[in-house]
């Protein structure tokens, strides 16, 4: 098979930090080209260095494409050759609609006089091929992440794409979403489309790649061919971290106690469509030192009942009980919920959870700024003893307390979002995808301090998509699908087998629902013992 | 920017980690000092212009613009416009503007007048009045744009022409004036002087003296307290210069005072004004809520904080201090104008702009602003020495607005 692409002795430095050194990488032509490591490990810069985001002359080492060397200064002589890459944050203009999106910058005009019903109905065949049947007109604003990430497939397409480059496609995808995407990647290939395809989830890559290439540190480590090879994902997760991984979960030995926290037929309703419910009528109870899992797709409305305990920071007229330690508890708005003790770590850290611009210490006070100050005045020694204290605990890596959050890696976000709220001395804490875009290592110590706090009696509730995550680490499961709850599995007989049919039976027997309903009120009755 | 780190390791599990080959720890002292000198100058540089600015002008005026007069012109002139942009650095910094400060400034001078002049109404009552007009006319804006989300730039746009024209109705087109010798203290009366000079105002003298002094042991008050949290302090021989120039530069101001009618009274206002807001940005649970609203207010309110109440109370307090500016105005004017206030907002904004507040908010300081009102105060009057038009002068002031900026842009992109 011929040699598409083939990147030389890559070598790219910062100011004090050598980032790439002694990189090769080798795509053959009609392959799907896996990309793994850790956050850190230099394949986003890799990327950049070969699409011309970062020009010739800054990187040492030479790039080889269709049998030519190649010299790209910015990221148009890149996608001239065919070379198109597909960022992690989506680069669409969410109110314009699809047809502009796919065209943006590449209007078919002549005299500058755009012809839209051409464009509309190249649209119309590019949405065919990437597998959508969403109208041209539509904004892309109406559309879900997942759709999103197709009509940038199509936009690549569009240009006459030879190397697909995809940054990691599907973090922000459910399941069938990220399935629907696998499956357009393969059929790319079948048209012989070369893909690079960077991806921190294993599963996908084992589905999908002919060949990995792993990073480690801005160097090949290793680089295999699946076809010759079986895929061991013990060798991958060795190769990334550069040590075996005997455990992917800290072992815990849970001492559960008495309920101490119930919600009890909790509706909510959508706040921009007052008649959509959103969460319908979910109950549901956690002990002392438990963890629960909530699984679910995205969009089944984990987030969103999260939220809505949680001082009704989501939705509209909200009804159902609040109940901690046998009383009813009033969590009208967000300082009463967190005075009673419930913190809500958010999926979305960058902007939900932090202040970028703001140090560590500033960040970790700023739901108690009570416990720092005095008579509405900071305590500034006080406070920074309090963040040296999490620092330490939670092992947040960092010059300083005074660094600016926005210059730590995501790992050490997300540990001072958790700071934070730890420091809201919580009972009931509700994490929502604590884990989403860290590394390996880093995760294995978010899962540690997730496992301490329920040994210290607190109890914890933790939303994920990761079903693997959420059965190494919780006690019980609760599996949610459209907003209410399909099934309950203890730890011993939860399998991601079992969770994938409650979410599949459920959307297509609506008529479960009443079975549920049964099931939740049982769990009533366990209160108070 | 991608950078490396020692990986996260469970703990008992072996594991080699690559170290940067870079960063050796020999030029690491070095490395530290042009960081910090780097820090420091981002911090202080705003400081340094303005005594750049000022030394040119001293030259380019022959000594005009330190004579002691002169100095006391410049803060009587520069005083409302110091005021207001305490009020709107707390605005822009929660993530918002102002656009209807000036209007209001006229507004509440010829309601002074009106008040004063036309009911012969005590001018005490009349300015606690005109006072809590102001912060009324705060909260009504500042309700549309907390509790409504409709952006405050058109919200006080519109505040801007219904006080502009409530101020031509209320003056009836008229000016309207004198006011009582009383009212006139507030903006164009001096400290008294119990020592009794007649040529030279020693208490004036004493007053800065004790303000140096105070300067100084608070600062190593507060260096002491640092350094026992272990919080990182500045190197010892910089914490000395720059105080110690602070100090010095305090001392020499109240001397020039001194030797011409003493402190003016607005500065006595504006002096504790300054430290109280310095005080309640830094150090207040409420300066902490302003700056977190605007750096990240979806963040500020899943953290507890009511964001809302926190816009609205910026604007409570912006309104209250335009009414202040408003009042020490009209007294150094001694007669509420129609025109007074107009093209104050621009100043105050361009002030707080200069001293490196964000217009995306959660970014600006309160010592920034009132150097960045200093700044434009000295351009003005400095231009005006040397008999530079009216017209060059904008121009200039309007550079000098984009220069500062941009300098800013520059060197945050480089910290990055």
């Amino acid at each position: 098979m011929k040699t598409i692409l083939e990147m030389r002795r890559i070598r790219k430095t910062f100011p004090g930090v050598v980032a790439l050194d002694n990189v090769n990488l080798q795509v053959k032509s009609g392959e799907i080209h896996a990309i793994v490591g850790e956050n850190g490990a230099g394949k986003s810069t890799l990327m950049k260095v070969l699409s011309g985001v970062y020009p010739h002359g800054s990187y040492s080492g030479e790039i080889e494409f269709e049998g030519k060397i190649r010299e790209f200064r910015t990221i148009r002589d890149s996608e001239k050759t065919g070379i198109i890459i597909i960022h992690q944050e989506l680069a669409l203009v969410p109110l314009l609609s699809i047809a502009e999106n796919i065209f943006l910058g590449n209007e078919p005009s002549s005299w500058g006089i755009v012809d839209w019903e051409l464009a509309q109905s190249k649209t119309h065949e590019l949405l065919k091929k990437v597998g959508l049947s969403e109208s041209p007109e539509t904004l892309i604003t109406n559309l879900g992440v997942g759709k999103q990430q197709l009509i940038e497939i199509a936009k690549a397409l569009c240009k006459d794409v030879k190397l697909l480059i995809l940054d990691e496609p599907t973090a922000s995808l459910n399941e069938s979403d990220s399935d629907a995407l696998l499956t357009l990647l393969l059929g790319l290939k079948e048209q012989g489309i070369s893909s690079i395809l960077i991806s921190h989830k294993l599963n996908e890559i084992s589905r999908v790649a002919d060949t990995i290439t792993i990073l480690r540190d801005g160097t090949t480590v290793d680089s295999f061919d699946c076809r010759i090879d079986p895929i061991s994902e013990d060798r991958i997760i060795e190769n990334m971290v550069g040590r075996e991984m005997a455990d992917r979960y800290p072992r815990r030995n849970p001492e559960i106690g008495e309920i101490i926290f119930e919600i009890k037929d909790w509706r909510v309703f959508h706040p921009e469509h007052a008649t959509r419910e959103v969460i319908k009528g979910i109950n549901f109870h956690a002990k002392k030192g438990e963890i629960i899992g909530i699984a679910g797709l995205m969009g089944s409305g984990r987030t969103e009942l999260a939220m809505s305990i949680f001082g009704r920071s989501y939705g509209q007229h909200i009804s159902g009980r609040a109940i901690k330690n046998g009383h009813d508890i009033d969590v009208s708005n967000i300082s009463k919920a967190i005075n009673h003790g419930i913190a809500y770590v958010t999926e979305d850290r960058k902007s939900l959870g932090l202040l970028l611009e703001e140090d560590i210490q500033t960040n970790v006070s700023l739901a108690n700024l009570n416990g720092v100050s005095r008579h509405l005045i900071i305590d500034e020694g006080r406070e920074f003893e309090v963040a040296s204290d999490y620092r330490n605990k939670l092992k947040i890596r960092c010059s300083g307390i005074n660094q600016k959050v926005v210059n730590l890696s995501g790992g050490n976000q997300q540990k001072v979002v958790l700071a934070k709220w730890l420091f809201s001395k919580p009972d009931i804490l509700i994490l929502d995808e604590p884990s989403r875009g860290i590394d390996v290592g880093a995760k294995y110590e978010i899962y540690s301090i997730i496992s301490d706090l329920a040994s210290q009696g607190k109890c914890i509730i933790m939303i994920s998509s990761e079903m693997p995550e959420l059965l190494g680490m919780c006690d019980r499961i609760y599996v949610m699908n459209e907003g209410s709850f399909a099934a309950e599995f203890s730890k011993a007989d939860a399998t991601q087998e079992k969770i994938m049919r409650a979410i599949v039976s459920h959307s297509e027997m609506p008529d479960q629902t009443a079975t549920i309903t049964t099931a939740t009120v049982h769990y009533g009755e366990h209160y108070g013992s | 920017m991608e950078v490396k780190r020692t990986h996260a390791v469970p703990v008992s599990q072996p594991h080699k980690t690559t170290v940067t080959p870079i960063q050796n720890s020999s030029n690491n002292n070095d490395k530290n000092t042009t960081n910090f000198i780097k820090t420091a100058l981002r911090e202080y540089g705003m400081m340094l212009s303005l005594l750049i600015i000022m030394v040119f002008f001293q030259y380019m005026t022959d000594g005009t613009l330190l004579q002691p007069l002169n100095i006391t012109n410049l803060i009587l002139q520069n005083s409302y416009i110091v005021i207001m942009a305490l009020g709107m650095l707390m605005v822009i910094v929660a993530g918002h503007i102002d656009l209807s400060v000036g209007s209001v400034v006229g507004f509440i001078g010829a309601l002074a007048a009106v008040l004063i002049v036309n009911f012969q109404l005590n001018f005490i009552l009349a300015s606690i009045i005109c006072l809590i007009t102001g912060a009324v006319i705060g909260a009504a804006q500042g309700y549309f744009i907390a509790f409504f989300k409709i952006p405050a730039f058109i919200v006080t746009l519109a505040g801007m022409l219904i006080f502009k024209g409530l101020t031509l109705a209320l003056l009836e087109g008229q000016s309207i004036g004198p006011f009582p010798d009383g009212f006139q203290m507030l903006s164009s009366g001096f400290l008294p002087d119990p020592i009794g000079n007649t040529d030279f105002h020693v208490f004036s003298l004493v007053i800065g003296i004790i303000a140096a002094i105070a300067l100084l042991l608070s600062k190593i008050i507060q260096r002491i307290r640092h350094t026992k949290h272990g919080i990182h302090t500045e190197p010892f021989y910089f914490f000395i210069a720059k105080n110690g120039s602070f100090a010095g530069i305090v001392f020499y101001f109240s001397y020039l005072l001194a030797s011409y009618k003493g402190m003016p009274n607005v500065l006595a206002v504006m002096s504790v004004l300054i430290i109280a807001y310095t005080f309640i940005t830094n150090r207040t649970v409420l300066g902490r809520r302003v700056y977190a609203v605007g750096g990240n207010e979806k963040a500020a309110r899943l953290s507890g904080i009511k964001t809302a109440r926190v816009s609205f109370t910026t604007f409570v307090n912006m309104g209250m201090l335009a009414a202040l500016a408003g009042l020490i105005f009209a007294a150094r004017l001694n007669t509420a104008t129609p025109k007074a206030g107009s093209g104050f907002e621009l100043d105050v904004i361009a002030a707080c702009f200069i001293g490196g507040a964000s217009a995306s908010g959660g970014v600006g300081k309160v010592m920034g602003a009132v150097i960045g009102a200093f700044i434009m105060g000295v351009m003005n009057n400095g231009m005006s020495i040397m008999g530079i038009g009216i017209d060059y002068q904008q121009v200039i002031k309007g550079l000098v607005l984009l220069a500062a900026v941009f300098i800013d842009v520059l060197n945050k992109n480089k910290a990055l």
